[in-house]
């Protein structure tokens, strides 16, 4: 298989000591598998999330997603650009889109992009993709099936799609409402997906789990007991917000609720990894607060020849 | 009442509806929506809105001005797009939402201690200082909002999940002193200056 080349958008998330940190080290080790190279945007800065509206307004917010897209058409011409967070997808597709639509939005982010000495030559030709739509469509799941050395077998995986990755743009052919796509992914690395996790699209609060806790945690309570009412052992999911949101506060939710949670949350590129070959570090499952010993068991033994 | 807003109020007189078409991010779809009430029964903070989105909407048609713009709801948006995407109209409503709790803020009338507000403006202070989110000087503005004790307070409660996130390298200690910042920093703030310049001057915020 040729080489795949994408401009690439991490997110804040993503960097060095950061609360995804993990997720950026399984992409690496599963695009080192799957022979993509990422270029990354030189300097690209925050997408304002999905709570910057409130302070920064419409144009403001355009023009900070506009700084990426003009960086990355001045270093990577011609590529697109693939980004592995869902707010980060959002808010530059987002401003992709307003741009397209609207010759004034683009004039007058232009006009503000000239303060940060670049331009924009906006013709709209490259598309602002998610990680799993290259996965999915450049690649497709038999492809994405090839490389697998360890199956993931016996592993009940809860596909946790959530939002942003989903809605309001989603993952073309896949239904807002029950998006199959992490299921298959799921499957094809061997695992068994737990089909009838009713959950998979519930929203877990998102930056709201920080302003909003209560009302937050009692919607990532339902999206984990539901996984457990289905007998799954570990949830996936493809977006950063979800996987720190469904991790880090199990342990608030079970002192509130009397709960006894305890189950991982990783990501897709994770569960790649390991199924690749990956050891449990290349899969950044030392990231991991409530760790995946299944898949750091997976990940230890050698491969079956 | 902030200049802004009696500005605002003296220009549209009693037709809210079009200071909202004219102001909110989106808000010229609002006389849209037929009331089927999808997006209320579809929102997962639904219960908590005082006024959903399809009452806001009719209360927006019929010039409740004082009382849209005041609430707490539109705050409890948590961008989830199941509003959005089940709208048989196909009304961008989470965007809506976005734009009036914007306008409301900016006109100084949004609720002062709302917990999203006060996160939302943290938040966007500490992206565009450096042009990236350093996420611990967020997570510790945030538990200090309400002064010392409070922090200090809130600090202790949210120790076990920062500590889980340090032990797994997910939280960088040293991030009062570094993380967070772009070499173009300087650059994003003055476009960003000239940004909200054009905007205000656009929807007439300039004076």
């Amino acid at each position: 298989m040729a080489k795949k080349e994408y401009s690439f958008y991490p997110g804040c998330s993503s960097e060095r000591k950061a609360s995804a940190s993990n997720y950026m080290v399984s992409v690496e080790s599963m695009c080192k598998t799957l022979d993509i190279k990422l270029n990354e945007i030189p300097d690209w800065n925050c997408c304002g999330a999905s709570i910057g509206y409130a302070e920064g307004g419409e144009l403001p917010r355009h023009a900070m997603n506009a700084r990426n897209i003009a960086l990355s058409e001045k270093h990577n011409p011609g590529q697109d650009i693939v980004a592995t967070c869902a707010a980060c997808w959002l808010g530059a597709k987002e401003t992709h889109e307003r741009l397209s639509a609207s010759e004034q939005m683009l004039a007058d982010t232009r006009e503000a992009l000239k303060e940060a000495g670049l331009d924009m030559d906006y013709k709209g030709e490259v598309e602002i993709r998610h990680m799993v739509e290259v996965l999915i469509e450049d690649f497709g799941y038999d492809q994405l099936a090839k490389p697998v050395v360890k199956p993931l077998e016996g592993v009940k995986i809860a596909g946790y799609v959530g939002c942003q990755t989903n809605r309001p743009f989603g993952v073309v052919g896949e239904s807002f409402e029950n998006p199959k796509y992490l299921d298959k992914l799921t499957e094809i690395m061997g695992a068994e997906p737990v089909e009838k996790y009713d959950q998979k699209v519930t929203c877990c609060g998102g930056a709201l789990a920080f302003s909003e806790p209560e009302k937050s945690q009692a919607q990532i309570k339902k999206i984990i007991e539901s996984a457990y009412d289905f007998g799954a052992e570990m949830i996936v999911t493809p977006c950063p917000v979800c996987q720190m949101n469904v991790e880090v506060y199990q342990g608030q939710i079970n002192k509130k609720y009397g709960t006894k949670f305890h189950i991982p949350v990783t990501y897709y590129s994770q569960l790649m990894t390991v199924a690749y070959g990956g050891s449990a570090k290349e899969a950044g499952l030392d990231g991991n607060i409530v760790r995946a010993t299944k898949l750091e068991e997976i990940a230890a033994k050698p491969v079956k020849r | 009442m902030s200049e802004l807003n009696k500005v605002m109020v003296e220009k549209y007189r009693n037709d809210f509806l079009k200071e909202v078409e004219a102001n909110v991010e989106e808000g010229n779809w609002v006389k849209m929506c037929m009331q089927c009430g999808v997006c209320s029964g579809s929102c997962p903070f639904g219960p908590y809105w005082e006024h959903p989105p399809q009452e806001l909407f009719m209360m927006i048609r019929a010039g409740k001005r004082e009382e849209v713009l005041a609430s707490e709801s539109m705050w409890m948006c948590t961008s989830c797009y199941n509003c959005i995407v089940r709208c048989p109209r196909e009304l961008p409503i989470t965007h809506i939402m976005h734009g009036l709790a914007n306008y409301a803020h900016r006109l100084g009338i949004a609720p002062k201690m709302n917990p999203t507000r006060r996160f939302a403006k943290l938040f966007w202070e500490n992206i565009i200082k450096g042009g990236r989110v350093n996420e611990l000087k967020l997570s510790i503005g945030l538990y200090f909002m309400d002064g010392f004790s409070n922090g200090v307070k809130k600090g202790l409660e949210m120790l076990p999940v920062g500590l889980g996130m340090f032990k797994t390298g997910r939280l960088n200690p040293f991030g009062l002193l570094s993380g967070g910042k772009c070499k173009g920093a300087g650059d994003i703030h003055k476009m960003l200056k000239k940004a909200k310049e054009i905007e205000n001057r656009r929807k007439g915020f300039a004076p």
